[in-house]
């Protein structure tokens, strides 16, 4: 700061001077969004694992499991059309942790504070930190679909299908990325929302991820994959790619993206709120 | 105090977190518009704890505050516009850039489009990061990131400003431009500073009044010099050549005042007049032909003022109340954290 | 105190301090125990159907995924100790202890210990719980003994790697580099279905792969007809011996690092 030359008053003794008034949503919001979306971009050794980590383990069980495609009743001859709809949903579910850990990390070191004390709306902070998990769903999206289809994938539902697994993998990465930021609200730390993860990975394994429920021998694992939403929204998905246009399991997929995205959007405002705003 | 003025009135602030101490136990101090207040204390002592109610981070468990006028408790949104606060870990995001992190504040302050930029610069000049405004924060040197985070504080002109240890771990000219920077924002901006820190020299040097704060508790307050003034005379050392006349040294230095510890072969008296004596003692010494190595006069610090207050040196005082401040809970009231 | 008592003693200090963490810090210890227990479920309880499959003809398959989960479960016991050396070195723990010993190879014996009494708990409830589940065990006693002690040297194997990688990085940043590589290469091997049913890609890369020959030697051995066994001990001394030079000469940069 030495040598600095003083340029301009920087404080406002003058209490009369103009109010800038309250900053608009939308700029708000896209200040928060391009912030979330650069500290994606730049911190790609957190991101890649994300991205990587669940087409390794498609290739593991594509390669792994085929056999299962001999079993009676299996809807597929091919283990990789079954298979990558799971994909997508472990990918959706892994990047939310990222979310919550991200504002879990500013609330450690401060950054939130400094946020709490300008007027920022807590839309607006929600809003920002789901920018950048919708624009990585997408790209993840983008990614396996191409490379499932590269190695062999059969997607029945063809273009228009396209868009519909985009709208469905951002109302997911919306819902699940609420529930992340709802951890990070209430507990202010990384670790806790890290100790979210073997939940999560319950939530993904005891679903329909490997076999179709009703392909499942075990009647207590049956059952638990049966009252596991996630089930749903990978059958949701799976659909398109095996029967193309599947009316119930699209309705079943969708139905309840959305209410998990209304839910833990609800939640995390409430609590955001109450962090935010004496 | 009304709205349009830039000052702090504190009444009884308690902030009692669950199960653990009460971190600040009813101080009351006032903070005249304009002037630098030093909040000085050891660690643990409830500084930031202060700082937290006083920005509206953390409610008060009982008392009031108000801030330019507005109680922190009621109107904390009015608080939030008026002030800008830089805390104890300057809480930046290490992707950013500092030309970004500008732009955010700027943005959720609402600045318009145009005075965006303008003003980003602007403070990132003023406060001397011009050249490493395009390098990502995570890179910089501590001093940078306390610079970077004062500049964001005044990225909406506050009137009052608050700074939680602004120094701590900096080396000495980091810290002597950041407090050449705090007293311009006083003097000629007129920004009333509320300033914490566990530095003796910094609130001796830049407040202009002074709190001393200790387990929660204000021991004492008042203007550098007339706190010190309050606890004491100067005291007197001197070193005799020759070591065979230390006992008639001592002698004459008695009959200004009473002992006290010195360092090595030195002999010490806390004077019991004043500063007025010096010339006294001077001629004492030259008539009874004592040569003196050495002659000194010790003003009483800060440090002595602590110590006369709360029986203990501010050096080391705070490890043990440190140690004892509860860990984050789950509430998120509990979050924003203790000193 | 001779030097050998000083160096043992270390160790010794060392591993109970790991355990020590453990048992105050649930949140440490539970992970390493919840997934192999997960993945128990999942392989074992979800994909019993391909066990029907044609050409399937190991004799249980609670049995044939016990093994995957042993080894499993013994080289993440590894890994984890792993992530308590480079989050000491982070807190300036690991400098402490480097000062604190003359022969500081004893701290990796200190930690390799910790993680051996440690994996003894794992084994017990992952062996309870694969028994209640129908798990048919047709092992006789120097079988069982021959197929855990592959387990064990699984988890000095996968020790030996992530300490390597711990040495050199010093932080818990370096988690995933401990974590994946041990993790692929456990995925890379026959898991779900026996060796000879793999088709495609996977088949050559799991031929190569040196955990095919641990997991084939252990589900051998589980069936009481123990076949590869050789290779199987063969292969995990070598490893051994590799990743310990490894891991000396990370605890060596260490040591420079200072």
């Amino acid at each position: 700061m030495s040598g600095a030359v003083a340029t301009a008053g920087v404080g406002v003794a003058d209490p009369g001077a103009p109010d800038p008034g309250p900053s608009p949503l939308p700029i708000q919001i896209s200040a928060m969004a391009s912030r979330s979306i650069k500290r994606l971009i730049r911190q790609p050794a957190l991101v890649i694992p994300s991205v990587i980590f669940p087409l390794f383990l498609l290739a593991v069980n594509a390669g792994g499991l085929n056999a299962a495609t001999h079993i009676p009743g299996f809807p597929t001859d091919s283990y990789l059309t079954f298979a990558i709809g799971f994909t997508f949903i472990q990918a959706a579910i892994f990047s939310t942790m990222g979310a919550g850990q991200s504002l879990a990390q500013d609330i450690e070191n401060g950054f939130f504070s400094r946020l709490v004390l300008t007027p920022m709306r807590p839309t607006a902070l929600m809003a920002g930190q789901l920018a950048g998990l919708v624009l990585l769903g997408q790209f993840q999206a983008l990614l396996y679909l191409s490379v499932g289809l590269a190695a062999g994938a059969n997607f029945e539902a063809g273009v228009a299908g396209y868009f519909v697994l985009a709208a469905l993998v951002s109302i997911i990465s919306i819902g699940f990325g609420g529930i992340g930021l709802i951890m990070a609200i209430r507990t202010g730390s990384g670790e806790a929302v890290q100790g979210m993860f073997p939940l999560m990975f319950v939530l993904l394994f005891f679903s329909s991820m490997t076999l179709p429920r009703n392909l499942i021998e075990q009647d207590w694992y049956r059952f638990l994959a049966t009252i596991n939403p996630v089930s749903y929204l990978i059958e949701a998905i799976r659909s398109l790619f095996i029967y193309g246009w599947d009316a119930e399991a699209l309705a079943l997929g969708f139905g309840i993206a959305a209410i998990v995205a209304v839910l833990s959007i609800t939640f995390a405002a409430r609590s955001l709120k109450g962090r935010m705003l004496r | 105090m009304n709205e349009e003025s830039n000052g702090i009135e504190v009444e009884g602030l308690v902030r009692q977190f669950k199960n653990g101490p009460r971190a600040v136990d009813g101080i009351s101090l006032t903070v005249e518009p304009g002037e630098i207040y030093g909040f000085l204390g050891p660690n643990g002592a409830g500084k930031s704890t202060t700082v937290h109610m006083l920005t509206t981070l953390l409610p008060p468990t009982a008392g009031s505050a108000r801030v330019a006028g507005l109680d922190v408790a009621t109107r904390g949104a009015e608080v939030r516009k008026v002030i800008g606060a830089a805390l104890q870990e300057a809480a930046l995001d290490p992707n950013l850039t500092g030309r970004e992190h500008m732009k955010l504040q700027t943005a959720l302050h609402g600045l318009p489009k145009e005075e965006r930029v303008r003003r980003g610069d602007e403070l990132i000049e003023r406060v001397g990061l011009s050249d490493a405004s395009d390098r990502r924060v995570g890179g910089y040197s501590g001093g940078m990131k306390r610079r970077l985070d004062l500049a964001l504080a005044l990225v909406h002109r506050p009137r009052v400003l608050f700074l939680d240890e602004p120094t701590t771990g900096l080396d000495p000219q980091s810290r002597a431009s950041l407090w050449e920077e705090v007293t311009r924002l006083s003097t000629r901006d007129g920004v009333t500073v509320f300033l914490t820190t566990q530095y003796l020299e910094e609130a001796d040097q830049l407040a202009n009044r002074v709190g001393i704060i200790d387990a929660g508790k204000i021991a004492a307050e008042g203007t550098p010099a007339a706190l010190k003034a309050e606890i004491g005379r100067p005291s007197v050392e001197v070193l005799p050549v020759d070591p065979a006349r230390r006992k008639e040294a001592e002698d004459i230095l008695l009959r200004f005042g009473s002992a006290v510890p010195a360092a090595g072969e030195a002999l010490s008296v806390r004077l019991n007049e004043g500063i007025e004596e010096l010339a006294a003692i001077v001629r004492s010494f030259d008539s009874a032909g004592i040569e003196l190595a050495s002659l000194g006069l010790n003003e009483p610090t800060l440090d002595d003022v602590f110590l006369a207050k709360t029986g203990r040196h501010l050096e080391g005082a705070g490890e043990a109340e440190s140690a004892e401040m509860p860990l984050p809970a789950s509430d998120p009231d509990e979050q924003a954290g203790p000193a | 105190m001779t030097p050998d008592r000083t160096y043992f003693s270390a160790a010794w200090a060392v591993a109970w301090r790991y355990l020590h963490n453990l048992y105050t810090k649930p949140a440490v210890f539970v992970p390493g125990l919840i997934f192999p227990l997960f993945f128990l479920a999942a392989f074992a309880g979800g994909l019993s159907a391909v066990g029907d499959t044609p050409r399937f003809d190991y004799y249980n398959f609670t049995a044939f995924q016990f093994c995957f989960i042993l080894i499993q479960a013994s080289a993440l016991a590894g890994v984890f100790v792993g992530f308590s050396i480079a989050g000491d070195f982070e807190q300036g723990m690991g400098r402490r202890m480097m000062l604190a010993t003359s022969r500081r190879s004893s701290i990796l014996l200190g930690y390799a210990l910790g993680a051996a009494l440690r994996l003894i708990v794992v084994w017990v409830i992952i062996t309870g719980v694969s028994l209640l589940a129908g798990m048919e065990v047709r092992a006789t006693g120097y079988d069982l003994a021959g197929m855990y002690t592959l387990g064990l040297l699984s988890n000095v194997v996968a020790l030996l790697f992530s300490a390597g990688i711990a040495f050199r990085f010093r932080s818990l940043q370096a988690g995933p580099l401990m974590q994946m590589p041990v993790f692929i290469a456990l995925f890379l091997a026959p898991v779900y279905v026996p060796q000879e049913l793999l088709t495609g890609w996977i088949e050559p890369v799991a031929r190569l792969n040196p955990v095919t020959a641990l997991l084939n030697g252990a589900r051998s051995l589980m069936a009481g007809d123990p076949t590869g066994i050789l290779l199987a001990y063969g292969v995990a001394f070598g490893l051994i011996a590799l990743l310990a030079l490894w891991a000396l000469r990370g605890l060596r940069r260490a040591e420079v690092a200072g």
